[in-house]
C-alpha cells in the first residue's frame, strides 16, 4: 500500500513536470533574480516608479495599458493628487453632453490610461504596419515572463553578416525569429529619475519591467501575503485534524 | 437500523414527515464503512468537495462574468483587479479545475487497482464515466470563457473535430458554433451549458452516490464484508480520514491558489482572442493531453476522433473485459505489473501529447496509443484466464487485527 502510494505521487509528479510545455524556440533567456519572485517576494517601490517612468516617457509613445485606470497608480505608491496630475496631462473624449455633441476633457482617475492611438488601424499606419501590443499583461502572456521582456529589451545587436534583414526590423538576440518591428527602445540617459539612479540601458529595463509585472499582476503581493497567512494556517489545522485522526482510531488498531 | 429517537421536537416533527435527520443518521452517520479502507478511498469525498468548491467559485465568477466576443477578457481582467477579492476566486477557480482532474484521476486508478468496476459496482463504475464525460465537456466550455487566445483556438481545434464525421460533420460544426466560425453565439452558449452541465455533475454525482450507498464500498483487499467486525460507522471513523485528507489537500491546492496561479496555465491565454493569429502550438490543458494524443497519433482524423472517443468509452465495457473474479490488484500479481505500465502509458500520453506530433513524439505517441487500447481489449481479458491469483484473505477483519501473519502463512502454504 505504502508503495503504491509513494509510486502514485512519484508518477503525478512526474505527470506534471512532463507535461509542462516545452521552451519556446530561441536562445535559452538569461535568468534574472526579480526580487518580487518567490512566495515573499514584494515590488521595489523605487524601481516600481522607475519604470512607470520609462513607461510613461517611453513606451506609451506606441503601447497601450488598457486594464490600467489612472486610480490604479496608488498601488505603486502614488498619492491621489499625483495621480489626479497625471491623469490630467491628457485629453479624453466624453460626452455626448446635453446638446448631444461629444467633448473634450482632461482625463481623471477614473479614466482607463489614455492610448497612443485611437484603434489598432491608427497604430498600424504610424507604426510602419506593425501593431505594438498593450502592454498590460505583456509579463503573464509571454513564456518567461520578466526574464523574457527584460532579455527582450537588453536583446538588440547588430544583426549577424549572415542574416538577411527584412526592410524596417531590428535585429533582436531573444525574439523568436530576431527580427522584431519595435526599434531599439531604452538608450542609456534616455529618462532622467527623480531619484538621481543612473539611467542605464539594464537599470530602465529592470525597473520597466517591474512595473509591467505590477501592472500584470496587480493584486500579487497581497495575494502572496495572504497566502503565506493561509497555508501556515492550513499546515496547523492539517496536524490538529491527523491528531484528532489518530485518536479516534486508535481504539481499532489496538 | 432504526433511526434513533430525536429528542428535539423540532427535529422530531420534521423527520416524521420527511425523515432527512434519519436519512443523514444512516447514510453519513452510521452507514458501514469497511474498515481497512485506505487513503485512497477519500478521494471520492475530496472529490465531492472540490465540486462544491467549483460551485460556490464559479457562481460568484458568473456574477461579473460578461459573455460577450468583445467583453469577455476584459471582464475576466476586471474580476481580477477591481473585483474585491475577485483575484482569489478567479485563482480558485482556474486552479480548481485542474484540481478536480488530479483527483478525479486518482479516484479512477483507485478503481482500476482495487478492481472496484467489478460485480456489484459495474453501475457505480459507469455512472463514474459519464461524471467524467460531463467533466471534460464542462471544463472544455469553462476555457473557452475568458476568450483569450488558447480559449479561442482551442475551441476552434475541438469542436472542428467533429467536421470529420462523413456528410454530417460540416452541418454538425456549424450547428455547434452557431455561425460560420467560433464566434460570439459560440462563447454564449457555452457559457449557458457550461453553468448548466455544472449541476447535471451534481445530479449524477447523487446518483453515483446512491448506487455506491446500495452495493456500499469496496476495500483495498477487494473481498466482501461478511459482518460488523469488518466494519466502523462512517462517522467519526471515515468522517475524520476524509478530514484530515481534505486538509492536506486545501494547503496543496493553496500553494497553487496563492504562489503559482498560472502553473497549469498557458501564457497565450493571457493574450485576447484573435481570429487572425493562429498561436504556434494550440495546446489543450494537461488533462486533456493523453486523449489529444490519442486523436494525433491516428493519421486519418476520424479514425482519430473515433479513438478519442473510444478510449473512455472503453471504460463502460472494462467489467466486462476484466475477466479476473478477483477485485483487488494485492491479490493479483501479474495484473499489479501491467496496473503500472498501464499508469506510465498513460503520463507518456500526456506528455507526447503537449509536444508537436512529429519524429520521436509521433512514434512514441503511436505506440502508446496501441497500448492503452491492448491493455483493454487484449491484456485484460486474457490476464483473467491465465493469471494465477493469490490466495484471498477469508476476511477483512482478520488480517487487519494482527491475522496479517496467518494470511501470510496461508500464501505460502499454496504457493
Ligand atoms: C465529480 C466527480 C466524482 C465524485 C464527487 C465522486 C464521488 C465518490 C465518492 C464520495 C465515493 C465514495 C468514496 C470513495 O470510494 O472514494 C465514490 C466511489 C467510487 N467512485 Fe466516484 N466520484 C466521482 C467521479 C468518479 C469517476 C470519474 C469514476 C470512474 C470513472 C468513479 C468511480 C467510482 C467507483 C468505482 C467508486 C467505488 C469505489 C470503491 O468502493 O472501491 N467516480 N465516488
Amino acid at each position: 500500500m505504502r508503495r503504491f502510494a509513494l509510486s502514485a505521487l512519484a508518477a503525478l509528479a512526474f505527470g506534471l513536470t512532463a507535461t509542462t510545455p516545452n521552451a519556446a524556440e530561441g536562445p535559452a533567456l538569461p535568468k534574472e533574480h526579480w526580487p518580487f519572485a518567490g512566495i515573499f517576494g514584494t515590488f521595489d517601490r523605487g524601481a516600481l516608479n522607475r519604470g512607470f517612468q520609462v513607461y510613461k516617457e517611453v513606451c506609451s509613445a506606441c503601447h497601450s495599458l488598457s486594464l490600467i485606470y489612472y486610480r490604479h497608480l496608488e498601488g505603486i505608491g502614488l498619492t491621489a493628487e499625483e495621480i489626479r496630475a497625471i491623469a490630467a496631462e491628457k485629453e479624453v473624449t466624453d460626452g455626448p453632453n446635453d446638446e448631444g455633441d461629444m467633448f473634450k476633457r482632461p482625463g481623471r482617475p477614473s479614466d482607463r490610461y489614455v492610448a497612443p492611438f485611437a484603434n489598432e488601424n491608427a497604430s498600424r499606419t504610424a507604426n510602419n504596419g506593425a501593431y505594438p501590443p498593450d502592454l498590460s499583461l505583456m509579463v503573464k502572456a509571454r513564456k518567461g515572463g520578466p526574464d523574457y521582456l527584460y532579455a527582450i529589451l537588453t536583446g538588440y545587436k547588430d544583426a549577424p553578416a549572415d542574416v538577411k534583414m527584412m526592410d524596417g526590423l531590428h535585429y533582436n538576440e531573444f525574439f523568436p525569429g530576431h527580427q522584431i518591428a519595435m526599434p531599439l527602445p531604452l538608450s542609456e540617459g534616455g529618462v532622467t529619475f527623480a531619484d538621481g539612479t543612473a539611467a542605464t540601458v539594464e537599470t530602465m529595463a529592470r525597473d520597466v519591467t517591474t512595473f509591467l509585472a505590477w501592472t500584470a499582476e496587480p493584486e500579487m503581493e497581497q495575494r502572496k501575503q495572504l497566502g503565506v497567512k493561509v497555508v501556515l494556517f492550513l499546515i496547523v489545522f492539517t496536524g490538529l485534524t491527523y491528531a484528532v485522526k489518530r485518536k479516534v482510531w486508535a481504539d481499532l488498531h489496538a | 437500523m432504526n433511526a434513533p429517537e430525536w429528542k428535539n421536537p423540532v427535529v422530531r416533527w420534521i423527520d416524521f414527515r420527511l425523515p432527512i435527520f434519519s436519512f443523514v443518521y444512516h447514510e453519513l452517520g452510521v452507514y458501514p464503512a469497511p474498515r481497512n479502507l485506505n487513503y485512497f478511498w477519500t478521494f471520492g469525498s475530496l472529490a465531492g468537495i472540490v465540486l462544491v468548491i467549483m460551485l460556490a467559485s464559479g457562481i460568484v465568477l458568473a456574477f461579473n462574468y460578461t459573455p460577450h466576443a468583445t467583453m469577455a477578457f476584459d471582464s475576466v481582467e476586471r474580476i481580477m483587479r477591481d473585483v474585491n477579492w475577485g483575484w482569489l476566486l478567479r485563482y480558485i477557480h482556474m486552479n480548481g479545475g485542474s484540481a478536480f482532474f488530479i483527483v478525479v484521476y486518482i479516484h479512477m486508478f483507485r478503481g482500476l487497482y482495487y478492481g472496484s468496476y467489478k460485480y456489484p459496482r459495474e453501475v457505480l463504475w459507469f455512472l463514474g464515466v459519464i461524471i467524467l464525460l460531463l467533466m471534460m465537456a464542462t471544463a472544455f466550455m469553462g476555457y473557452v470563457l475568458p476568450w483569450g487566445q488558447m480559449s479561442f483556438w482551442g475551441a476552434t481545434v475541438i469542436t472542428n473535430l467533429f467536421s470529420a464525421f462523413p456528410l454530417v460533420g460540416e452541418s454538425i460544426v456549424t450547428w455547434l458554433w452557431g455561425g460560420y466560425s467560433v464566434d460570439n453565439p459560440t462563447l454564449n452558449r457555452f457559457f449557458a451549458l457550461h453553468y448548466l452541465l455544472a449541476f447535471v455533475i451534481v445530479g449524477a454525482v447523487a446518483v453515483h452516490l446512491w448506487a455506491l450507498h446500495v452495493q456500499k464500498s469496496n476495500n483495498p483487499l477487494g473481498i466482501d464484508t461478511k459482518g460488523p467486525q469488518d466494519t466502523v460507522p462512517f462517522h467519526p471513523y471515515m468522517t475524520v480520514k476524509d478530514l484530515f485528507s481534505l486538509s492536506v489537500f486545501l494547503t496543496v491546492f493553496s500553494m497553487f491558489v496563492f504562489f503559482a496561479p498560472n502553473f497549469f496555465g498557458e501564457p497565450d491565454n493571457y493574450i485576447p482572442a484573435n481570429p487572425l493569429v493562429t498561436p504556434p502550438h494550440i495546446v489543450p490543458e494537461w488533462y486533456f493531453l493523453p486523449y489529444y494524443a490519442i486523436l494525433r497519433s491516428i493519421p486519418d482524423k476520424l479514425t482519430g476522433v473515433l479513438a478519442m472517443f473510444g478510449s473512455i468509452f472503453v471504460l463502460f465495457l472494462l467489467p466486462w473485459l476484466d475477466t479476473s473474479r478477483v477485485r483487488s490488484g494485492s491479490f493479483r500479481p501479474t495484473y499489479k505489473k501491467f496496473f503500472w505500465v498501464f499508469v506510465v502509458d498513460c503520463i507518456v500520453l500526456g506528455y507526447v501529447g503537449a509536444n508537436p506530433p512529429e519524429g520521436y513524439f509521433l512514434i512514441l505517441g503511436r505506440v502508446a496509443t496501441i497500448y492503452y487500447f491492448f491493455h483493454f481489449i487484449i491484456l485484460l481479458p486474457l490476464l483473467g484466464w491465465f493469471e494465477r491469483p493469490l490466495p484471498l484473505p477469508t476476511s477483512i477483519s482478520q488480517p487487519v487485527l494482527g491475522g496479517r501473519a496467518a494470511a501470510t502463512a496461508r500464501h505460502m502454504e499454496k504457493a
